[in-house]
């Protein structure tokens, strides 16, 4: 499904990643590990268009994402959050949601100018399919709370949903158990496993080995800017490599 | 506001030439509907993308020049002008846009300065078309069918419903898939891309909107002063606007009619008591103050002490 | 080819000064983040305090100089007290406000204590111009040429030696290690606005005297103050002393050689250029300032 070759990131001076090759199989989950500075967000931002890649390709389906805007690749279906909690502040969780929705309204600007009837159904259409996913997530007791002011946890949970609303055939996660209680994170656990059963495969980064080894098919370790280990939980956990990666050199997170 | 109280003021806007004393007084409600175009025009831009343009005088002046030179030069009658003048408008919106809007903040705001600048100089220069800081004197009045629209209440009736038409534009907009677009991106751009707003595309949408409906208003403006000259471009306009946005409230609906109204009507109020000096001076200090008292303007303060729809 | 030359040297004489008007902005906007639309405005007071100095007071011209780098400093160092540093954690649209607020404010207000008629500053040079080989200039022109050369080496000598200036130059590149280092942020900012406005003031003393003093002058003084900016690299003393220079002479054989009518809007073009062809590649940071 996605197919990433010999991507390489350099800014300036520094190599942020060189030579990365993995593969995302549809309707796997997969993981990228590793210490800090990795460059695992930095991965992320070139496959999603946030960043230009200085070398390698990216290919969804076969096709590639080169010189796409992350707009561009989200209409392909690729949605990712990020790893700073990232929703519209000012906006109501149910706004988020529906502003995730975009992709889904046809609505242009000539319809809008006009249009009467099929724009008042259209609008209730996701308004419903914003309902429902604001209850997916489990906050539709604080649908019309301002997304700002919700405690992180559920901020988190609030991205999570806008995330789903673009409707993503490939998800990709940036740390979604960063800063969440344990009890949070097995929510978040089991919400990722319940988007997979729906067909959506998911690549994520974290750093939570429990919440990575329990959800995971396919674990891929990042160290240093290339990849150094990929296979399955059990494998990766074993893997001399990956130990020495995260107790040799740069400091490391368990 | 209430949907009683909408009405209300609706019944008062069509009915308003029968209960004002005077031609002046009407004069300056013509005034107040203009600069609500404008008003309403540039917050569609800074309220809603959150992109601040400060050359939007150009786009007015685009508006009044294409206007009065069609109906002068070219001896068009005025809708076809208008028209004109709105599409032109449009297209220097959607030019800026394409090309501006890689920009943001602070750098987007210097070239659309520059844009209006040279856009000026033009119009100063250029004279064998714009006949230079003499301006076009001698602007017709709009005809509509048989009728020559010459006398004030006619065009206020005109500007009235060019208002009501600007109102509604940017309503349909805002409550729309669009206008959650905007919103989206004022907000947090990275994550509204994220879920497939393309930035470009709906900026210079706004861009283009923004720039025809203040050529709309340019045109209303040189109809009815039958006079344009580089003066429109001076940045006291540009000013003007901002704090009817601002003061109003950006990002409401409402907030430019009132700051549109409220900056209208108090200039000539006080215009016995001070020159325009003294009042653009408190421009400045009020614009200051703003920002610090009260950053989201009149509006939304009100709707705060009136809940209700707004 | 005298006529180039003439030009050349018309240009330098400008470009001085738009250095000045430059370099005081770079640091601004640079450092601060403020994107200062009342940077015109100090321009404008400098030459209104000089030719209230010169034409009122009866002063020497160096005093007047003084004056009005002192005056700006001063307006400059209360602007940034009062108005910036308790906006320091908005965003750049609210500071853009404010200082949108101050130059309305500031103009008008040089507008009812002054009046629109333009006025005149006097200065005790000969107006007959000295000839040097194939091109003249003006014993006043040369006199600013090198006030305002002086003035540049001078910023140059703070920001690069001084401890106040290596303290600016580490608040820029990296502000978090600077306040852990022990600078002080809020001090830093002000002494950079109170530099860079009486920098400007010092542009508009020198340039005063040559051209007209009238309360709107400082609108193209910001503008072109920001061409210079953008053109030379937002936060490099080098770029806006060079784009100042070249500002200034493609102004002169602009008017010289194209039209005068529209000299002005070379800075204009500039920005819309440079922004447009190269904005990436001209500064530190990414357009998106937000």
């Amino acid at each position: 499904m996605l197919a990433v070759q010999g991507l390489a990131v350099r800014f300036g001076g520094v190599t942020a990643l060189e030579s990365v090759s993995f593969e995302v199989r549809p309707g796997s989950i997969t993981s990228v590990i590793g210490p800090n500075g990795a460059g695992k967000t930095t991965a992320f931002n070139a496959i999603t268009g946030y960043l230009r890649p200085s070398g390698g390709r990216i290919t969804y389906d076969g096709v590639s994402l080169a010189g796409l805007r992350p707009s561009a690749i989200a209409r392909r279906g690729i949605v990712r959050t990020f790893q700073k909690t990232s929703v519209f502040p000012a906006l109501t969780v149910e706004d988020n949601v529906l502003t995730g929705l975009h992709l889904r309204g046809t609505a242009g600007f000539f319809a809008v100018l006009a249009g009467r009837g099929r724009l008042i159904a259209e609008e209730r259409a996701l308004a419903a399919q914003a309902a429902a996913i604001v209850e997916f997530v489990g906050l539709t007791r604080r649908r019309r709370e301002t997304a700002g002011a919700l405690p992180y946890g559920e901020q988190r949970l609030v991205e999570l949903a806008v995330a789903l609303a673009a409707r993503p055939r490939l998800l990709l996660l940036d740390e979604p158990g960063a800063g969440m209680s344990p009890a949070e994170k097995i929510v978040v656990s089991g919400l990722i496993r319940r988007v997979r059963e729906q067909g959506v495969s998911v690549l994520l980064v974290e750093h939570d080995m429990r919440m990575v080894m329990g959800i995971s098919d396919t674990v891929i370790v990042l160290s240093g800017g290339r990849v150094i280990a990929e296979g399955a939980p059990a494998a990766i956990q074993a893997h001399p490599d990956v130990i020495r990666a995260y107790l040799g050199g740069s400091a490391g997170s368990a | 506001m209430t949907r009683a109280g909408g009405w209300l003021v609706v019944v008062a806007a069509l009915t308003l030439p029968l209960w004002l004393r005077s031609p002046y007084h009407v004069h300056v409600a013509i005034m107040a509907g203009i600069f609500a175009v404008l008003a309403m025009s540039l917050n569609l831009l800074l309220g809603y993308t959150g992109q601040l343009s400060l050359g939007h005088a150009a786009f007015f002046g685009i508006g009044a020049y294409t206007s009065a030179l069609l109906t002068l030069k070219l001896e068009w009658s005025f809708w076809p002008a208008l028209a004109a003048a709105v599409g032109l408008a449009g297209a220097a919106g959607f030019l800026i846009g394409r090309l501006a809007l890689k920009l943001r903040g602070a750098y987007f705001v210097l070239v659309t300065i520059s844009f209006a600048g040279v856009i000026s100089l033009v119009s100063i220069n250029g004279i064998e078309l714009t006949n230079g800081p003499l301006g076009l004197p001698g602007v017709p009045a709009p005809e509509l069918g048989p009728w020559t629209l010459r006398t004030k209440t006619a065009y206020y009736y005109l500007v009235l419903a060019a208002v009501a038409l600007s109102y509604l534009v940017c309503r349909r907009l805002v409550r729309s898939r669009i206008g959650r677009a905007l919103v989206a991106l004022r907000e947090n751009e990275p994550l509204a891309e994220s879920v497939g707003v393309d930035a470009t595309h709906y900026l210079v949408l706004a861009a283009v909107v923004s720039a025809a409906l203040a050529g709309l208003g340019g045109s209303l403006y040189a109809h009815y002063t039958r006079f344009v000259s580089p003066e429109v471009f001076l940045f006291t306009y540009t000013v003007t606007m901002v704090i009817m946005v601002v003061a109003g409230g950006k990002g409401t609906l409402s907030g430019p009619l009132v700051g549109a109204v409220l900056f209208t009507v108090l200039p000539e109020a006080l215009r016995a008591a001070a020159s325009w000096q003294w009042q653009m001076l408190s421009y400045g200090v009020l614009l200051v103050l703003l920002v610090f008292f009260l950053p989201r303007g009149i509006v939304p303060k009100l709707a705060a002490a009136f809940p209700g729809r707004r | 080819m005298a006529e180039l030359l003439q030009h050349l040297l018309n240009g330098l004489v400008l470009g001085g000064t738009y250095a000045l008007l430059g370099i005081g902005l770079t640091l601004i906007f640079g450092l601060m983040n403020v994107v200062n639309f009342a940077h015109g405005e100090f321009y404008t007071l400098g030459a209104y305090v000089s030719f209230a100095a010169l034409a009122l007071a009866g002063v020497d011209f160096f005093a007047a100089l003084a004056a009005a780098i002192a005056a700006g400093a001063a307006l400059g160092w209360l602007c940034e007290i009062a108005l910036l540093r308790p906006l320091r954690n908005e965003s750049i649209d609210t500071t853009m406000l404010v200082m949108i607020g101050v130059w309305i404010a500031m103009q008008n207000a040089e507008l009812l204590g002054w009046g629109g008629v333009a006025k005149s500053i006097p200065h005790p040079f000969p107006t007959a111009p000295l000839v040097l080989g194939p091109v003249a200039i003006a014993p006043l022109r040369l006199f600013v040429l090198v006030l305002a050369a002086g003035l540049i080496a001078a910023s140059w000598l703070l920001i690069q030696k001084t401890k106040l200036g290596r303290a600016m130059r580490a608040t820029f590149q990296d502000r978090d290690t600077a306040a852990l280092m022990g600078v002080s942020i809020g001090r830093i900012h002000s002494a950079t606005f109170a530099f860079g406005s009486g920098l400007a003031a010092a542009a508009g003393a020198l340039l005063g005297p040559i051209f007209l003093v009238y309360p709107s002058m400082g609108d193209l003084a910001s503008l072109k103050a920001f061409s210079v900016v953008i053109l030379g690299g937002l936060g490099s003393l080098a770029g806006a002393t060079l784009g100042g220079l070249l500002l200034g002479i493609a102004e002169e054989l602009g008017a010289g050689y194209v039209s005068s009518g529209y000299r002005d809007a070379v800075g204009f073009v500039i920005i819309i250029l440079v922004l447009l062809l190269r904005p990436s590649g001209l500064f530190a940071r990414q357009e998106r300032i937000a």
